[in-house]
């Protein structure tokens, strides 16, 4: 630009973009076309933005959710990236394991503890039926998602001591089995044992990644033995006093089933133990990866598009080769057309990027809207920073310059003569 | 000092590796308010020559001097602030804008000047009433008659008020009497307002406006002579 400036013939830069926007009316459809390309890589860079920043904060609430006191011991060995959450299946969970988590000298502090267990069936009342999760657990489950019963009440450690058939259901749950009618003390079937129904949840929406509104959560001792006939648990989780105790906990978690297990390759252990942090660390990882591949998505769009741009110009430049001859016969310096050529593809990639920001932002709605209403997840914000729309233009901006450089200099250079020449 | 002084000056095209030599050394002088007609058969140089003296083609060699000065002398830039400041062309081929209505065609040259924003419309309807094209101002090129075109390629080679206005060919493809019209505006041109005109033409009536001829054929000056007595405007277009 500086060159601009500096030149000797001072150039108007008004009547250049009026010249330029000019050059662009004549074709208009095909000026539509060519910024179909960069059209999409903005979008989706909007929307990656957007709805990427979205689903991070989204899940990371989620697992903030979790609480960053809580711990969750689970069998089999730490999947290992992305491509492993196949977990080798182990029954290592047992009661023999919840005891001696439970025992203060094995564990340092006061920690609570809640055998989790769940399973997928059917669920009957009447005619009504619904595939839904089983939950079993505590009343310490309760408290790390953080509901009450707002109809009838939460069942008691009594109830877990003995296996009662008891039931506190989610609000999708009451509605698919009973509609409007009540609830409370009724018996639901789960494979062919009645549950007595002692709870209702207010609508709730997703927390730890599960939608409370569609299961039903009972004793684990019930679900354990009583539904499942099974003496492991799926997980273990652990409340500590304060977080400052969380790493000293899952030191002796380890040592302690280490030892239970006759384990001395920490390589070979048979559970792993999770943490809010860890569980942070791996979404913030899986997330920027995906970021990465949408942004390279982008880059491609971009790419393709620019190409267009650049093939586009060219063509324009052939097919007005004696426009460029007239005007640098009659003074125009190479700079002059260098910058008529770029302004024209400047002003095609911005009105490209900014038709992009807009369908991006309403994509990005809109999907924001499904999730939110069908999904859901009623903690989603519409997310959409002005940083994007920057972002959005000045990319658009440099696939201009970038690729409208060299069409612009193949201009520049034809003679005045071989160009009035030209048929 | 002439205006115009070209010494010797040769002009070889390679066209498909095979030399071909269109301009075989002329030599002339061009004194500033001269009216100058450039005669000769098709393909014997013309727009070749009008090209070097217009510093919009180098010559192979000899010299080509305007104000004392070569195309060799200056930078890329500065050739074009010349042409854009002290010539004015026109071309054979009219070379309008399409889609572009009169006004904004004459205003092209002023775009690239160093005039000041403020002047351009004064000096864009200055030019325009002196071809007589004010009443068709928002008429897109396209549209007008091929005189009509031609005029408003003249408005566009004074707009800028430059010293010299060559035009190549002005009548070519227009009737006798757009053609007679064409040639009286550039002889106004010439004794009302000073300007140095040269013209290319192979008519001979139309190079009777002139004050002086000069005649090339196959690349060389057959005669260069001073028209004797000016003939009535219209004279030879009316067969
Ligand atoms: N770029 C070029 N490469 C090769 N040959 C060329 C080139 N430009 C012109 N010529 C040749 O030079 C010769 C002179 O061309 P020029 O255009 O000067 O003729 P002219 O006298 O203006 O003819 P006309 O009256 O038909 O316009 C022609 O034979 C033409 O084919
Ligand atoms: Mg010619």
């Amino acid at each position: 630009m500086t060159q601009i400036m500096a030149s000797k013939n001072k150039m108007k830069i008004i009547p250049q973009i009026k010249i330029a926007a000019k050059g662009l009316r004549t074709h208009k459809s095909r000026s539509a076309l060519t910024i179909l390309g960069i059209v999409i890589g903005i979008m989706a860079i909007i929307m990656v933005m957007a709805i990427g920043k979205g689903a991070e904060d989204l899940i990371l609430d989620q697992i903030r959710g979790m609480g960053s006191r809580t711990l969750s011991v689970e069998p089999g060995r730490m999947p290992q990236g992305l491509s492993d959450f196949a977990e080798v299946y182990t029954e290592s969970l047992k009661d023999r394991e919840v005891k001696a988590l439970s025992n203060p000298n094995n564990i340092r502090g006061n920690n609570e503890i809640a055998p989790f267990v769940y399973l997928n069936a059917t669920v009957s009342y009447g005619n009504e039926k619904m595939r839904t999760m089983i939950e079993g657990a505590n009343r310490l489950w309760m408290d790390i998602l953080d509901v009450e019963p707002e109809e009838g009440t939460m069942f008691t450690d009594t109830d877990v001591k003995q296996m009662a058939r008891v039931a506190v259901i989610g609000s999708n749950v009451k509605e698919e089995l009973f509609g409007d009618s009540e609830a409370i003390g009724k018996r639901i079937k789960i494979k062919n044992i009645n549950v007595k129904v002692i709870g209702v949840l207010p609508p709730t929406g997703v927390k730890m990644m599960m939608n409370i509104d569609d299961i039903i959560t009972m004793p684990y001792t019930t679900v354990q033995k009583v539904l499942m006939g099974i003496s492991h648990y799926h997980a273990i989780l652990i409340e500590a006093e304060t977080e400052e105790m969380v790493p000293g906990i899952v030191e002796d978690i380890k040592a302690t089933l280490r030892e239970m297990h006759g384990i001395t390759d920490p390589d070979k252990d048979d559970f792993h133990v999770g943490t809010m942090e860890d569980a942070m660390e791996i979404i913030g990882s899986v997330t920027s990866v995906l970021t990465l591949l949408l942004i390279a998505v982008a880059a491609i769009s971009l790419l393709v598009g620019g190409i267009g741009i650049m093939n586009i110009m060219l063509v324009s430049v052939t097919e007005r080769t004696r426009e460029i001859g007239l005007r640098k016969a009659i003074g125009a310096t190479r700079t002059d057309i260098i910058s008529q050529f770029l302004i024209e593809s400047v002003i095609l990639t911005i009105l490209g990027g900014i038709i992009g920001i807009i369908i991006g932002a309403a994509f990005t709605w809109l999907i924001g809207f499904g999730i939110r209403e069908f999904g859901g997840f009623v903690s989603w914000r519409f997310f959409f920073p002005m940083s994007a729309v920057a972002l959005g233009v000045g990319v658009a901006a440099a696939v201009g310059l970038v690729f409208g450089l060299y069409p612009a200099r193949q201009a520049s250079k034809k003679s005045p003569i071989e160009a009035l020449r030209y048929e | 000092m002439a205006l115009i002084e070209a010494k010797n000056i040769r002009k070889v095209y390679n066209h498909e590796m095979v030399p071909l030599e269109v301009l075989k050394g002329m030599t002339f002088d061009i004194e500033e308010g001269e009216f100058v007609a450039i005669m000769g058969p098709s393909g014997s140089g013309k727009s070749t020559l009008l090209h070097i003296l217009g510093f919009l083609d180098p010559q192979t060699s000899g010299t080509c001097l305007f104000n004392g000065k070569g195309m060799e002398d200056y930078t890329e830039d500065e050739i074009a602030h010349i042409r854009n400041k002290e010539m004015g062309f026109v071309f054979q081929a009219f070379n309008l804008l399409p889609r572009t209505n009169v006004y904004d065609n004459v205003k092209l040259p002023l775009i690239y000047s160093d005039r000041p924003e403020k002047e351009w419309h004064d000096l864009i309807m200055k030019a325009i009433k002196a071809v007589g094209m004010e009443h068709r101002l928002e008429h897109e090129t396209s549209k007008l008659s091929g005189g009509e075109k031609q005029r408003v390629a003249i408005a566009r080679a004074l707009v800028n008020d430059a010293k010299v206005i060559f035009a190549d060919e002005p009548t070519g493809n227009l009737d006798s009497k757009s053609g007679a019209m064409i040639m009286k505006t550039l002889q106004e041109l010439n004794q009302q307002h000073g300007y140095t005109i040269i013209l290319i033409t192979h008519e001979t009536y139309t190079a009777e406006h002139a004050q002086r001829i000069i005649k090339i054929i196959d690349g060389q000056i057959k005669s260069d002579h001073k028209v004797k007595k000016r003939h009535d405007a219209n004279h030879g277009f009316k067969k």
